[in-house]
C-alpha cells in the first residue's frame, strides 16, 4: 500500500491545490475507524473527491510468524485477525491443516464448529448493527447489541475459556467437549434473540433517517463489486452470489436447510439488509443443529506432531464479513513453508473509494459502517 | 403566601428605603448577576446529570452512581476534572480568537436569560420586545462557533463551524416562524403579555391545529439551532471527531459545555412560555374548582415542570434518533420546515383574524 512519500506529500496544508480541495487525515486515531484505519480524504466542500486508505499501524507480520509455528500453533494466530470471528478463522486453518493431513473428524465435532461459527457470526453481526448505528449517530442501539452480544460471549466463555481470541478449533476437531449448559443455554440465548430482534428494526432500521441516510449511498454495481474482489454481504448486497456455505460447503453445511440473502439494493440499506437478514438465518442454522447434536469423540485422533505432506493446500470459509481464506504451502516439515491469509476485510476496503466517491463526509462514515470493517483483519 | 414575586419585591423596597435609587438599581444588578451565574452552575450540573441519567434509563444503564447519593455529585466531580486540566491552545490557532469563543458562545446563553419568567412577575427584564430579543441573542451563538471553529487551526474545528453555522442561520428562520404564530394570537412581543394571555388555556390548546404545527416545528428547529442529536452535526462525533471544540480542552471545553446545557434549558424555557403558558397553571375554561386547584401549585414549580418535560423531550430525540446528513439537514429546512412555516403563519393569521381561537 505504500508508495514512496506519498503521506508526506498528502498531509494538510501542503496540497491543498489549486482546485481548492482540503485533504484531512481521518485516523489512524478517530471514532469512525474502529481501529487504527488512517484514511487520507480529500474534499471539496463537503464532498468527497478521494479517498485512500493507508495501511500498516496495526501490521503484525502474521503471516511471517506463522512461517516458524507449527500447525498446531498457527491457528492461535488467526483469532487475533479478524478477532470478531475468530473461532471461523481458527475453523478454517484446522480445516486447511485437516485437508492436508485428511483427517476426518468426527460428526459431534463437525455440529459443534457449525455451531459455534454461527453464534460467532450473530455476535459479529450484533456488534456491526451497534457500532453501525453509533457511526450514523445514533447512540443507544449500540447498548441493545451489547446486551445480546453478552449472552453469545457467556456461552463462549463456558464452552471456550474465553470470550473473545477462543481457540477452540483445534485440527481433528475441537479443543474440549462442550460445557454440560451448552445446549440450555443457547436455546435460552435462540429465545432471547428471537423476541428482541424485532427491537432492532423498531429502533433502527425503520426510522426515516437511518433510511435516509443509508439509502442510494455507497453505491456499487455487481459488477464492481466482483472486480474488487468484494465478499460477504458487502458483495451480496450487490446481488453478487457468493456465500462460501452455499458455493462450497464445508462440514456439514450442504446438510443443513437456510438461505444465502441476496439484495439487489447496491447501497448500504441493502448491505444491512443483507446482515440483518443473515442473523435471522444464523439462528435458523443453530436451532437445526442444537438439539441433534451427536454423541460420539469431539476430537479425531492425531499425532501430537502433525506434519504435511508437501504440496499447497488452500481453503474457504464464509466469516461474518466475507470470504476468509488460508493457503497453506508446505514442504513436509512441521512449519508451514509459507502461508498466505485471504482476509475479507482487504478486499472490501478497497471498494471503498469507489463507494465513497462524490457522497458527504457523513456518508463516508456510513459506508465504512455498512462494509464493517475490523482493521486487524486487513492489516495481519 | 411566600413567593418569589414577594421576595423580590422586599428586597427592592428594602433597598430602595436604605440607599438611593441609582444604588438600589446597582446593587439589584449584582444580585441578578450573581444568581444568573448561580442559575448557570445549577443548570449544568442538575442538567448533564439528567442527561447522563435520561440517557442510562434508555439504554439499558444504570449511570452515575458512584459519586454522592445516586451519583448526584457526579457532575461536580467531572467539572472539578475540566477546572484542573490544562487549557491547552494548539499552535497555529488564532490565540485571540480561540480563547474569546467559548466567552462568546456563553455570554449569549447568559443573555437570553433576561427576559424569561421564571415564576409569576419574576422576571429580570419585561422588555416589550422580548421575542424578538430572543430570536435575535440566540444567533450570537453562533458567531461564538465560528469563531471557535476558524480559530482552532483545525480542518474538523472548521467543517463542524461551517456546519454550525449553515444549521443555525437556517433554522433560525423556521423557529421564528412558530414563534410569530404566537405573536400574531396575542398580539404583543412582550413575554408578561404572552403569559398572560394564556390565562384561561394555554396556546398549544387554544390556537387550533396551526398552534401545534407550530410547536412541533419549534421543537425541531430548537433542537437544531442548539445543536443536538439528530442535529448534532457541528460536534458530529462519529464523523467529525468534536467538530468546532475539538482543540478545546479543560475549562473553555467546559463552557461550551454548559453554554450547550443552558441553550437546552432557555428554548426549552421560551417553549414552555410561548406554547405552554410559562408558570401559568393548568386552566381549563371555566372551571372554577379545577381552576383553583391548579393555583395552588406554586407558579415556579408549574414553569420548572414545563421546562423539564420540554427537556427531557429534547433529550428523548437524541438517544433515540441517527443523525442526519448536512445536505439532508438543510433540505429539512429549506423545502419541508420553512414553507409548512409560512403556510401555516398564514393559516394562525386566519384563524387570529376569524375569531376562531378559544
Amino acid at each position: 500500500m505504500y508508495r514512496t512519500t506519498d503521506i508526506l506529500t498528502n498531509t494538510p496544508n501542503t496540497s491543498l491545490g489549486e482546485a481548492g480541495y482540503m485533504v484531512i487525515n481521518v485516523g489512524p486515531q478517530h471514532p469512525a475507524t474502529h481501529g487504527v484505519l488512517h484514511l487520507v480524504i480529500t474534499l471539496s466542500g463537503e464532498t468527497i473527491i478521494n479517498v485512500e486508505p493507508h495501511l500498516g499501524y496495526i501490521h503484525r507480520s502474521i503471516e511471517k510468524m506463522c512461517e516458524s509455528l507449527t500447525y498446531r500453533q498457527f491457528i492461535y494466530t488467526t483469532s487475533r485477525m479478524d478477532y470478531l470471528s475468530s473461532h471461523i478463522n481458527n475453523h478454517c486453518c484446522a480445516l486447511s491443516v485437516e485437508k492436508g493431513l485428511q483427517i476426518e473428524i468426527p460428526d459431534r465435532a463437525k455440529y459443534i464448529r457449525i455451531i459455534l461459527d454461527e453464534l460467532t457470526r450473530l455476535a459479529s453481526h450484533q456488534l456491526w448493527w451497534g457500532a453501525m448505528a453509533m457511526d450514523i449517530g445514533a447512540i443507544t442501539p449500540f447498548f441493545y447489541a451489547f446486551r445480546e452480544r453478552e449472552m453469545i460471549n457467556d456461552i463462549m466463555e463456558e464452552t471456550c475459556g474465553a470470550r473473545l481470541t477462543m481457540n477452540y478449533m483445534v485440527p481433528g476437531g475441537v479443543m474440549y467437549d462442550l460445557h454440560p449448559n451448552f445446549q440450555k443455554k443457547v436455546k435460552e440465548f435462540i429465545a432471547f434473540f428471537k423476541s428482541k430482534i424485532n427491537e432492532y428494526d423498531e429502533i433502527l432500521t425503520g426510522n426515516i433517517i437511518f433510511q435516509n441516510r443509508m439509502k442510494g449511498v455507497g453505491i456499487i454495481s455487481k459488477e464492481d463489486a466482483i472486480s474488487y474482489g468484494c465478499t460477504g454481504p458487502t458483495a451480496r448486497g450487490s446481488g453478487v452470489s457468493c456465500d462460501v456455505r452455499k458455493l462450497y460447503p464445508y462440514e456439514i453445511y450442504s446438510s443443513i436447510e437456510f438461505d444465502e440473502i441476496i439484495n439487489n439494493g447496491c447501497d448500504s440499506f441493502a448491505r444491512y439488509e443483507v446482515r440483518m437478514q443473515e442473523m435471522k438465518q444464523s439462528l435458523k442454522i443453530i436451532e437445526q443443529l442444537i438439539d441433534n447434536i451427536p454423541e460420539g469423540d469431539f476430537q479425531a485422533k492425531t499425532k501430537t506432531v502433525l506434519k504435511l505432506p508437501k504440496g499447497e493446500f488452500y481453503t474457504r470459509v464464509e466469516t461474518a464479513r466475507g470470504e476468509f481464506g488460508v493457503y497453506i504451502v508446505s514442504e513436509g516439515g512441521t512449519t508451514p513453508y509459507r502461508i498466505k491469509f485471504r482476509s475479507p476485510g482487504f478486499s472490501n476496503l478497497s471498494a471503498l473509494n469507489h463507494m465513497a466517491k462524490g457522497n458527504k463526509i457523513g456518508d463516508l462514515v456510513a459506508i465504512m459502517g455498512s462494509i464493517d470493517l475490523v482493521i486487524p483483519d486487513i492489516d495481519r | 403566601m411566600l413567593s418569589l414575586e414577594t421576595i423580590t419585591n422586599n428586597v427592592h423596597d428594602w433597598l430602595n428605603n436604605h440607599v438611593s435609587s441609582t444604588w438600589a438599581t446597582i446593587i439589584e444588578m449584582l444580585i441578578v448577576g450573581l444568581l444568573v451565574i448561580g442559575l448557570f452552575a445549577m443548570l449544568g450540573l442538575i442538567l448533564v446529570l439528567m442527561e447522563r441519567k435520561v440517557s442510562a434509563f434508555m439504554q439499558i444503564r444504570v449511570g452515575p452512581n458512584r459519586v454522592g447519593f445516586k451519583g448526584s455529585l457526579q457532575t461536580l466531580a467531572d467539572t472539578l476534572k475540566l477546572v484542573l486540566k490544562e487549557g491547552l491552545t494548539p499552535k497555529g490557532a488564532d490565540k485571540f480568537l480561540f480563547n474569546l469563543a467559548p466567552y462568546v458562545v456563553m455570554c449569549a446563553a447568559m443573555l437570553i436569560l433576561a427576559p424569561i419568567a421564571f415564576a409569576k412577575n419574576f422576571q429580570i427584564w419585561d422588555i416589550n420586545i422580548g421575542v424578538l430579543y430572543i430570536s435575535a441573542i440566540s444567533s450570537i451563538s453562533v458567531i461564538g462557533i465560528l469563531m471557535a471553529g476558524w480559530a482552532s487551526n483545525n480542518k474538523y474545528s472548521l467543517l463542524g463551524a461551517m456546519r454550525s453555522g449553515a444549521q443555525i442561520v437556517s433554522y433560525e428562520l423556521s423557529a421564528g416562524f412558530s414563534v410569530l404564530c404566537i405573536v400574531i394570537l396575542t398580539g404583543s412581543l412582550q413575554i408578561s403579555d404572552i403569559i398572560n394571555a394564556q390565562q384561561n388555556g394555554w396556546f398549544i390548546f387554544k390556537g387550533h391545529i396551526p398552534a401545534i404545527i407550530s410547536f412541533i416545528i419549534f421543537i425541531i428547529a430548537v433542537t437544531a439551532e442548539t445543536n443536538r442529536a439528530p442535529f448534532d452535526l457541528a460536534e458530529a462525533e462519529s464523523e467529525l471527531t468534536a467538530g468546532f471544540h475539538t482543540e478545546y480542552s479543560g475549562m473553555k471545553f467546559a463552557l461550551f459545555f454548559l453554554a450547550e446545557y443552558v441553550n437546552i434549558f432557555v428554548v426549552c424555557a421560551i417553549g414552555a412560555i410561548l406554547f405552554f403558558g410559562g408558570w401559568m397553571p393548568l386552566h381549563i375554561g371555566n372551571w372554577q374548582g379545577f381552576n383553583q386547584v391548579m393555583d395552588y401549585i406554586p407558579s415556579s414549580l408549574w414553569f420548572i415542570l414545563k421546562v423539564f418535560g420540554l427537556i427531557f423531550l429534547i433529550m428523548w430525540f437524541r438517544w433515540t434518533f441517527p443523525r442526519l446528513r448536512v445536505d439532508q439537514l438543510l433540505n429539512l429546512e429549506w423545502k419541508y420546515l420553512l414553507p409548512l412555516s409560512l403556510v401555516n403563519l398564514l393559516l394562525m393569521t386566519v384563524v387570529a383574524i376569524m375569531g376562531w381561537h378559544f
